[in-house]
Formats: structure tokens, C-alpha cells, sequence
């Protein structure tokens, strides 16, 4: 079982990229489980065709210590098993302890046993890493690898740029590896160029450029993944094609984030400062 | 020999506190909780915060501490604490019926944000607060200050939440009590009394911690400061705060909402504290001191005088809470003792200050230290390396005390193998004289112990 978590920055895509792949890979015969990490619970509304109506941690307010798996684990496309965190409203108590408890929970109810015969684990976790609990799916004995959303806009490089100061920290003590840069593209200028260069400073990959498409937007409306909706359209195809990389890949590495100076020098070099 | 790992080698020591000289910001919260009438101490956060403060004070005072809690669970800390206190504040008041709850937030409940100002105002928004009852809160995060800060946490949000003032001065003073015992609240009230001013003290946990046996169980002994006292603190002519860590932010925020000035005194540990105390009084009262309390001051004198050959130049290591350190070692000075070394668990530049500035003047060798890394591990290394006649510290002293075999008094907070400290004052002349009583008994039962034979003395 591979346990994979994606990260990157708010809004760059990631829940959208992580299910679309998802459908990719349970097309290839995967069998796949998508945790939702983000109190919004948004995380498996494509796959699911609407929103999970019930989160780990809301079963676990209502029904106290007594869940079962089934209460919280949907069949979403293709039989992929869909389950969210959940966490509390905005403004109050901690989501960060929230996605530790319900990660927790997962594990102690067996979500992960062999019996499922899973060949993938997703996380998805919301923005950046701001505290130890949206750490919890890297560290020790969770996700395994890594991948970054990102596009060429600053704030999102920034963004992957710090996820990976904390995947280094994690990197030594859980064994957690970068496996690539996933560029979900915003069609800045250069920004295949800029990603690859990006990519390879850290020591990783842009192990997949997706190029923007309106047509994520209306399969997103219609509440399915692309590869659901049409799965003839183009853009399925690259689905497919992130699928099959992060399959097939074998670099996983230890991150080098750049120093804030080496990250603006790579903009400037690229033309996005000017 | 249960202290035998420490070394006599003092190393620098950046994120490791070893037996820590102070305790959780809650303690001191719910101590001064109880010290206004019918008031039920609240904990928000986990079962064991509570647990544990409830009892380390029914350990020091012999008496039940009533308190409740928000009980957390996982739950609670993921989705905040609010259902948890709003159900709390249902069932207290139906079922155990106080005037007041004192809520006091812990590590768990600052670390989640959850704001006690928004929940206790929404309480009263949804009527859970019945007419003529109260809630009020303090901020206590442990991973701040100590268990001086969360009680002089708790005592400001009495004056904030409960002074009002009318426009009309009442002819009061309020003396704000920083951390001490019932015995020393009692003490205070007897001076004030004696000296013929009228004061709203508080907090006062004089007959609620130190109640008599009736036969009866009372959930509300009849001490404590009442809501009306406290809300004419706002009126009052003065405060007098005693302590600058534990009192006196109560008075400034007393001085900020009623527009009460304020005098920040020590508390009356020893002569010259006494002596400023009661001047103090007299001051801004304008009463002159009764002979009554002259008497008191004179026959501390004499027994200083009488007794200064057995305490002249004997050496004193000390550890406790800034507001009572400050003052006794200035006593100990006055008794030409040696304060040798001090330290403190409280951090704080104000009391760094000022007893820097007390031993610059008369005690220039003395080792002191406040703060995170100022503990017992630290002063028992001092004390092997520069041996000490006396030790004067809370019950958790008795370690060093027995591996060192130094005569050791109780002083502070916890006492949890002693009784006395909320029976017989420490504060005022008549309470020094038994301080001093008791640390000549403990250096002259030394002597006596360690007397040759042919030097033992009937007559000392």
C-alpha cells in the first residue's frame, strides 16, 4: 500500500487534482482510499457525487467513542473509499488537533487494514503546514511521499517552498520523501520552465504539468471528476497521465528548500517579477 | 540520600527545569477563587487540571475544596469548549446553587483559542445566567508565569468584572491581598480593625479554607468576600495592594475602570514591611497608630534584639513566590541573618528588579535567580557548593533539607506535611514574631542536637 498526502497552497487546486487523479488510478484497476484533512470536508465531493454527509469527527461529537468504519467510509467512483475529517467551525476550537484525532481514529478502527487490500492512501490536507496537526499524515508510519500542488504564481512557490521545510523536518525521523511537483497550471508565463527549474533546485521533479482547462470547472459544477464526466475529453487524458506517473515513479527524495533569496532570484530569472 | 543524582557542578542550563520552585497558573486562580462568598471555582479544560488543583490545595489546607470542570475530551478540543461550559453553568447553578462561578481557562483550552469573555457573555446572552448570580473568568495558560500569575489573574478579574463605581465615595479602602494564607486574610482584617478603617479585602479565604467543625458539611463556608463588597470596591477612597506580582494588577485595573489610586506595599512579612504597612494605613487614612499596634511592634523588636547573637551571620538559602520572598528576605537582613542563595520559580523583570536592587544594597553575594531555570535542582547545587545554616522553602524542600541535614522551616506554598500555616499568621508584627520563633527554634534545636557534651547549654 502506497500512502501518498498532497499538499500545496489554499485554493492552487489541490482536492480537485488529488480526485481527478484518484479516478485515474482506480480506472487503472486501483484500489484507492482518499482522506479528506480539512474541517471544510470538501475533499471526496467529486467522487462521492455531493458532499460526505457524515465526517470522522462529526460521528465522533455525536456518537462518542462508538463509530464504525462504515459510518464514516463512502464508496465513491469506482469503489474508492472516501472519508473525511471534518473539524470544528471556522473561528473556533483546533483543526489541527481535529485531523490528529480522526487520523487516529482511522487507524484504530482498522480503515487501513489489510482486509481493504488498498493499493493507494490519499491525503488531502488544506494549505500549507501551519501547525503539528496538519503534520500528522507525514508523520511517523502515515503518508510516505509527497506530492506539491503548485503553479508558477509567487505565493504558490513560496507555499511549496515552506511544505517542504516541513517535509525535511519529518523526512529524517518518519522517512517521508518528496515525490514531485504536481504544476497545476495557472498559465502564468514560463511557468513549465519555471516549475521544472523549481523542481530541480529542491532536488525533485515537476513530475506532471496540467495545463488549465475550463472544462475541471464544469465536471466540478456537475459534481464529478473529469474522468467520470467525459472521459474522452482531453484533459481526462492528463489525469490519466498524472495517474500513470505517480504509479510508475520511483524518485522519492529528501527536499532542499530554498533560501527566500535563491526562490526570488528563480522568479526574477523567469520573468514573472518584471 | 533521595536527591544523591545531583551534582555539585552548576552547568548552564537552557530547556530543562529540575524540580520546578512553582506550579500551575490555575492553582493560584481557584485559590483565589474561593476567596469570595459562595463562589463554586470552574475549571475549563480536562478532568485532571481540576483533579490535581483541587487537590494540592485540600493537601495544604486539610479542608475539601470544592471545584468543577469542563471535563474535555477529545471532542471538546477539537470543536472548542463552549457546549461543554455553557452545559456546565446549567448544572451548576441548578444543582449546586453558587452565588458566583469563577472560571478559569487551562494550557489545553488557551492552546485551542477558546475565548472565556465570548462564552461567559453568551451564557448571559442565553439566559443561562440566572438574575442576581455572576460568571466570571480569567485567562490561566500554565505555559505563562506561574501559579502567582494565574492568581493575580483571577483576583483582577474581580475588580474588572465586579467594581462599579457609583460617583459616590464610600469612606473604604480596599486592600488587595496578594497571595497568602487564610490565617494572614484574618490578620489583615484584625489590623485594619485595630487601626479603625473600614476595608473591603479581597480576596479573603479567612473561614473558608480554615472552617471550624460543626458537625455539619456547608458547600459555602461563611467567608469570602462578598459580590457587594466587591462591587463598592469601585468606590473606594484607596487601594493598598499587597505585592507587586500578585496584587498589584488588580489595583491597576481597579485604578483603570473606577479611577481608584493605589499604593503597591509588600505583604507585611517581617519588621520593615510591617513598619510600611502600617504607615501606609496610617497615611491614607490619616488615623494615627493605636498603641495596641505599637505594643505588637515593640516586643518583636525586643525579641530580635534579645535574640541576634544565635542569628547573626547564619546562612539562609530560600526558594518560593516573589511577593513573599521580597519581604522575608528583607526580614532576614534585619535579623542580620545571611540570605545566601534565593530563587524563585515566577519570572518577572519587576521582581528581578527589585530584589536585585534589595541585595545590591545590603547583600551584594547573595545567588539569586527567577525564572524558568531557577529551581530546587539549582539551589541544592548552591547549597553544596556554599553550605547554608537554614533552608526556608514549601513542603518539596524537605528533599534537600534531609540529604543536606540542614534545619528546614515551611514557607510558602504547597505545605503538604504540616499544619498551622492557615491557622497562625506570618504577616504583621505578631506574625513575624512567630516567624522568628520558629526559625530560632530550628537553628537552636540544631545547636542543641549538635552540642558536645560538655557544651550543652539549660540556659541558651
Amino acid at each position: 500500500m502506497r500512502k501518498v498526502a498532497i499538499y500545496g497552497k489554499g485554493g492552487i487546486g489541490k482536492s480537485t487534482t488529488t480526485q481527478n487523479t484518484v479516478a485515474g488510478l482506480a480506472e487503472m484497476g486501483k484500489k484507492v482510499m482518499v482522506i479528506g484533512c480539512d474541517p471544510k470536508a470538501d475533499s471526496t465531493r467529486l467522487l462521492l457525487g455531493g458532499l460526505q454527509q457524515k465526517t470522522v469527527l462529526d460521528t465522533l461529537r455525536e456518537e462518542g467513542e462508538e463509530v464504525e468504519l462504515e459510518d464514516i467510509i463512502k464508496a465513491g467512483y469506482r469503489n474508492t473509499r472516501c472519508t473525511e475529517s471534518g473539524g470544528p467551525e471556522p473561528g473556533v476550537g483546533c483543526a489541527g488537533r481535529g485531523i490528529i484525532t480522526s487520523v487516529n481514529l482511522l487507524e484504530q478502527l482498522g480503515a487501513f487494514d489489510d482486509e481493504w487490500e488498498l493499493d493507494y492512501v490519499f491525503y488531502d490536507v488544506l494549505g500549507d503546514v501551519v501547525c503539528g496537526g496538519f503534520a500528522m499524515p507525514i508523520r511517523d508510519g502515515k503518508a510516505e511521499e509527497i506530492y506539491i500542488v503548485c503553479s508558477g504564481e509567487m505565493m504558490a512557490m513560496y507555499a511549496a517552498n515552506n511544505i517542504c521545510k516541513g517535509i525535511l523536518k519529518y523526512a529524517d525521523a518518519g522517512g517521508v520523501r518528496l515525490g514531485g511537483l504536481i504544476c497545476n497550471s495557472r498559465n502564468v508565463d514560463n511557468e513549465l520552465q519555471m516549475i521544472e527549474e523549481l523542481a530541480k533546485k529542491i532536488g525533485t521533479q515537476m513530475i506532471h504539468f496540467v495545463p488549465r482547462n475550463n472544462f475541471v470547472q464544469r465536471a466540478e459544477i456537475n459534481r464529478k471528476t473529469v474522468i467520470e464526466y467525459d472521459p474522452t475529453h482531453e484533459q481526462a487524458d492528463e489525469y490519466r497521465a498524472l495517474a500513470r506517473k505517480i504509479d510508475e515513479n520511483k524518485m522519492f527524495v529528501i527536499p532542499k528548500p530554498l533560501e527566500i533569496e535563491e526562490l526570488e532570484a528563480l522568479l526574477i530569472e523567469f520573468g514573472i517579477a518584471n | 540520600m533521595l536527591l544523591r543524582h545531583t551534582s555539585k557542578e552548576v552547568k548552564v542550563r537552557e530547556g530543562l527545569t529540575i524540580n520546578p520552585a512553582k506550579t500551575c497558573q490555575p492553582i493560584g486562580a481557584m485559590y483565589a477563587a474561593l476567596g469570595i462568598h459562595g463562589c463554586l471555582p470552574h475549571s475549563h479544560g480536562s478532568q485532571g487540571c481540576c483533579s490535581y488543583h483541587r487537590s494540592t490545595l485540600t493537601r495544604h489546607y486539610k479542608e475539601p475544596v470544592m471545584a468543577a470542570t469542563s471535563s474535555f475530551t477529545e471532542g471538546a478540543s477539537v470543536f472548542g469548549g463552549q457546549a461543554n461550559l455553557l452545559a456546565a453553568i446549567d448544572t451548576i447553578f441548578a444543582v449546586y446553587e453558587p452565588d458566583i462561578i469563577a472560571v478559569h481557562s487551562t494550557c489545553l483550552s488557551e492552546t485551542i483559542g477558546d475565548d472565556l469573555q465570548q462564552m461567559t457573555k453568551k451564557a448571559k446572552d442565553d439566559g443561562k445566567i440566572p438574575e442576581g448570580k455572576y460568571v466570571i473568568y480569567a485567562s490561566t495558560p500554565s505555559f505563562i508565569g506561574s501559579h502567582v500569575t494565574g492568581y493575580a489573574n483571577m483576583v483582577t478579574g474581580m475588580a474588572t468584572q465586579f467594581a462599579e463605581s457609583t460617583g459616590v465615595k464610600k469612606s473604604q479602602f480596599n486592600i488587595i491581598a496578594g497571595w497568602m494564607e487564610p490565617s494572614d486574610m484574618r490578620e489583615i482584617k484584625r489590623l485594619a480593625k485595630v487601626m479603625g478603617i473600614n476595608i473591603v479585602l479581597f480576596p479573603d479565604t479567612s473561614d473558608v479554607l480554615d472552617a471550624p467543625q460543626t458537625g455539619k458539611h456547608v458547600f459555602y463556608p461563611k467567608g469570602g468576600t462578598t459580590v457587594d463588597e466587591l462591587k463598592s470596591s469601585g468606590d473606594s477612597i484607596a487601594s493598598l495592594a499587597l505585592g507587586s506580582v500578585s496584587a498589584e494588577p488588580a489595583a491597576i485595573a481597579l485604578e483603570k475602570k473606577c479611577k481608584v489610586p493605589f499604593e503597591t506595599l509588600d505583604i507585611p512579612i517581617g519588621l520593615s514591611a510591617t513598619d510600611r504597612f502600617i504607615m501606609a494605613i496610617s497615611k491614607v487614612a490619616r488615623v494615627s497608630v493605636p498603641e495596641e499596634v505599637t505594643t505588637d511592634r515593640g516586643r518583636l523588636v525586643d525579641v530580635m534584639c534579645d535574640m541576634e547573637q544565635y542569628l547573626h551571620g547564619k546562612r539562609v538559602a530560600l526558594f518560593g513566590d516573589p511577593d513573599q520572598l521580597l519581604p522575608l528576605t528583607e526580614f532576614l537582613l534585619d535579623l542580620n541573618m545571611k540570605p545566601v542563595h534565593i530563587v524563585s520559580g515566577t519570572p518577572g523583570q519587576r521582581f528581578e528588579k527589585q530584589m536585585r536592587q534589595l541585595l545590591d544594597e545590603r547583600s551584594p553575594a547573595t545567588n539569586f535567580k527567577s525564572g524558568l531555570q531557577a529551581d530546587m535542582f539549582l539551589l541544592h547545587q548552591w547549597m553544596k557548593n556554599e553550605p547554608v545554616d537554614l533552608l526556608i522553602g514549601n513542603t518539596y524542600g524537605k528533599y534537600m533539607a534531609r540529604d543536606e541535614d540542614i534545619p528546614f522551616i515551611r514557607f510558602g506554598f504547597p505545605i503538604l506535611d504540616r499544619i498551622g500555616h492557615s491557622y497562625f499568621p506570618n504577616i504583621g508584627y505578631g506574625g513575624s514574631l512567630r516567624l522568628l520563633e520558629k526559625i530560632l527554634n530550628a537553628i537552636m534545636d540544631r545547636q542543641d542536637r549538635d552540642a558536645l557534651e560538655e557544651k550543652f547549654e539549660l540556659v541558651m
